[in-house]
């Protein structure tokens, strides 16, 4: 466990991975140390906001340190499907990046197992672990300035469905009706950190 | 109530934000200037999170439905109720069917304008925030739109006149390096504590983007997406840094090379498109191991000025 500092009242506690991140993130979540007052977990980091009237940084770091993370903390078991139509801007080139043809590009990302990982970029955002090596690719050298909602993408070791018109750098795959975030819904994200998700191709 | 009449280049409804819901993607929001907004709430006897308008370069014309107090802070702009000058950082009382006009500020970027019982348009996830990035939030006011007024007071207005900080044309931000400063060449903070940066005309209250000289990484790989802070110089591939405000993304796949001081936040937020500005290390103990590895420039006397980037050239 490293601990970064970023700015007056935040830290960014470095762990080994995604697991460790869900571990830490749950128990400091159902016990939170004294003057923590929000975390973001992501990839291999969760970052710590604390009040500085009420805690240090030393002493937060002490408590976060001295925690006994589980990686193998409760899930969510629930499985949902995503209906996706294939038929995303960037098959054919992330085809040719991987050397597959445009039909294994689907077929190997839609018979994926996928854990929502963390939340993040906009609301609804989910970061999707459990993407097939073979599909791995940086992101997009340049953004594209608009993403339409309901896009499904991929990049590095994550796949994700673009909740609303966005900026965006990943590769597009496909679109999908599926609504990722609502307000008019309780929780408004439709998916939460440790839900399982799989993808099933459907014909526009 | 009061009615809106005419809008700027961008008036949101602002308050303190939402924070915690981070881990949903929703970030907190709220006033760029926080410390603005609370002292206009302040001023008129609002608990200091109530509602207020942020203006973007001022320019905005409302009229009252209803006798109240009001009050102008941040970026200090021209403005006159039914054509009578009224100044800033104090309360102003208005009476029904009166117009307050106001213009646009000389320096500074955000103004901001507290009612008294404060703006009551439905909150969303607890805040009345507007979140540009995500779209969170009440719907943009625009000429016609009649806001609410609340309940949100806490005694009465006692203070006349807030004393104020003024606008300096050179902006000096402080700055504690990390978290990932350890991701750049050696000379990445010396240049980022040495040179002027001049603020861009695509920033927004997502962030400022900065353009002078590129700060040039060592590490090249990807970097997994982090949480991302108010007051980060996140650095995109072409070494410009970005400072994120308010509305920032809860993430970000881009290191930061070092965290605007909270002190400094509010100053940040108030920097407008062409103005440059300085960066250098906060005086502080929060030297990380990270950080160690690399000698931060001190903070004794002004950075060397680029003759290029003087001021009138």
């Amino acid at each position: 466990m490293r601990f970064l500092t970023a700015g007056t009242r935040t830290l960014l506690v470095e762990v080994g991975g995604l697991e460790e991140v869900g571990g830490l993130h749950e128990s400091l979540r159902d016990s939170p140390p004294p003057g923590a007052v929000e975390f973001v977990p992501a990839a291999r980091t969760l970052l710590v906001t604390f009040d500085p009237a009420v805690t240090t940084r030393e002493s937060l770091s002490a408590a976060i340190a001295a925690r006994r993370v589980s990686t193998t903390g409760p899930s969510d078991q629930r499985l949902v499907e995503i209906p996706v139509v294939y038929d995303g801007a960037d098959l054919a080139e992330v085809a040719r990046a991987t050397g597959l043809s445009s039909r294994e590009v689907v077929q190997r990302h839609s018979a994926g197992r996928y854990t929502v990982a963390f939340g993040g970029f906009v609301p609804g955002f989910a970061y999707l672990s459990g993407l097939d090596p073979l599909l791995l690719l940086p992101r997009r050298p340049v953004p594209r300035t608009r993403v339409a909602p309901g896009s499904v993408a991929i990049a590095d070791q994550f796949t994700s469905v673009y909740p609303r018109e966005s900026p965006g750098g990943w590769h597009l795959l496909g679109r999908t009706e599926t609504a990722m975030w609502d307000l008019h819904r309780d929780p408004p994200a439709f998916l939460a950190p440790g839900r399982h998700v799989r993808f099933v191709e459907v014909q526009p | 109530m009061i009615e809106i009449l005419r809008t700027g280049l961008l008036t949101t409804v602002q308050d303190l934000g939402r924070p915690g819901h981070a881990a949903l993607g929703v970030g907190a929001s709220g006033a760029a200037d926080r410390g603005s907004l609370r002292l206009a709430n302040r001023l008129v006897a609002n608990v200091e999170s109530a509602a207020c308008l942020e203006l973007t370069y001022g320019s905005l014309t409302v009229r009252f439905h209803a006798p109240g107090t009001v009050a102008l802070t941040g970026a200090p702009c021209p403005a006159a109720l039914d054509g009578r000058m009224v100044g800033m950082n104090g309360p102003i009382h208005v009476q029904t069917g009166q117009t307050l006009e106001i213009g646009m500020p000389a320096a500074g970027l955000r103004t901001y304008l507290a009612v008294r019982g404060g703006i009551d348009v439905p909150p969303v996830l607890g805040s009345r925030a507007t979140d540009t990035l995500s779209g969170i939030g009440p719907t943009r006011p625009a000429t016609g739109t009649r806001l609410p007024i609340g309940r949100a007071m806490d005694g009465y207005p006692v203070v006349d006149l807030a004393p104020v900080r003024g606008y300096a044309d050179d902006v000096v931000l402080r700055i504690i390096p990390g978290p990932r400063d350890h991701w750049f060449g050696s000379a990445a903070l010396t240049t980022l504590c040495s040179a002027r940066y001049e603020v861009t005309a695509d920033s927004n209250r997502v962030g400022a983007r900065l353009d002078g000289p590129p700060l040039q990484r060592a590490i090249h790989h990807e970097m997994p997406p982090e949480g991302m802070v108010t007051g980060a110089l996140q650095v995109p591939p072409n070494g410009q840094p970005v400072l994120f405000l308010a509305d920032h993304p809860v993430t970000g796949g881009y290191p930061v090379i070092a965290v605007v001081t909270d002190g400094d936040l509010d100053q940040a937020a108030q920097l407008r498109p062409g103005q440059s500005v300085r960066f250098r290390p906060a005086r502080t103990n929060l030297v990380t191991s990270a950080t160690a590895r690399h000698p931060l420039p001190q903070p004794a006397g002004p950075p060397a000025l680029d003759p290029r980037l003087a001021p009138g050239t």
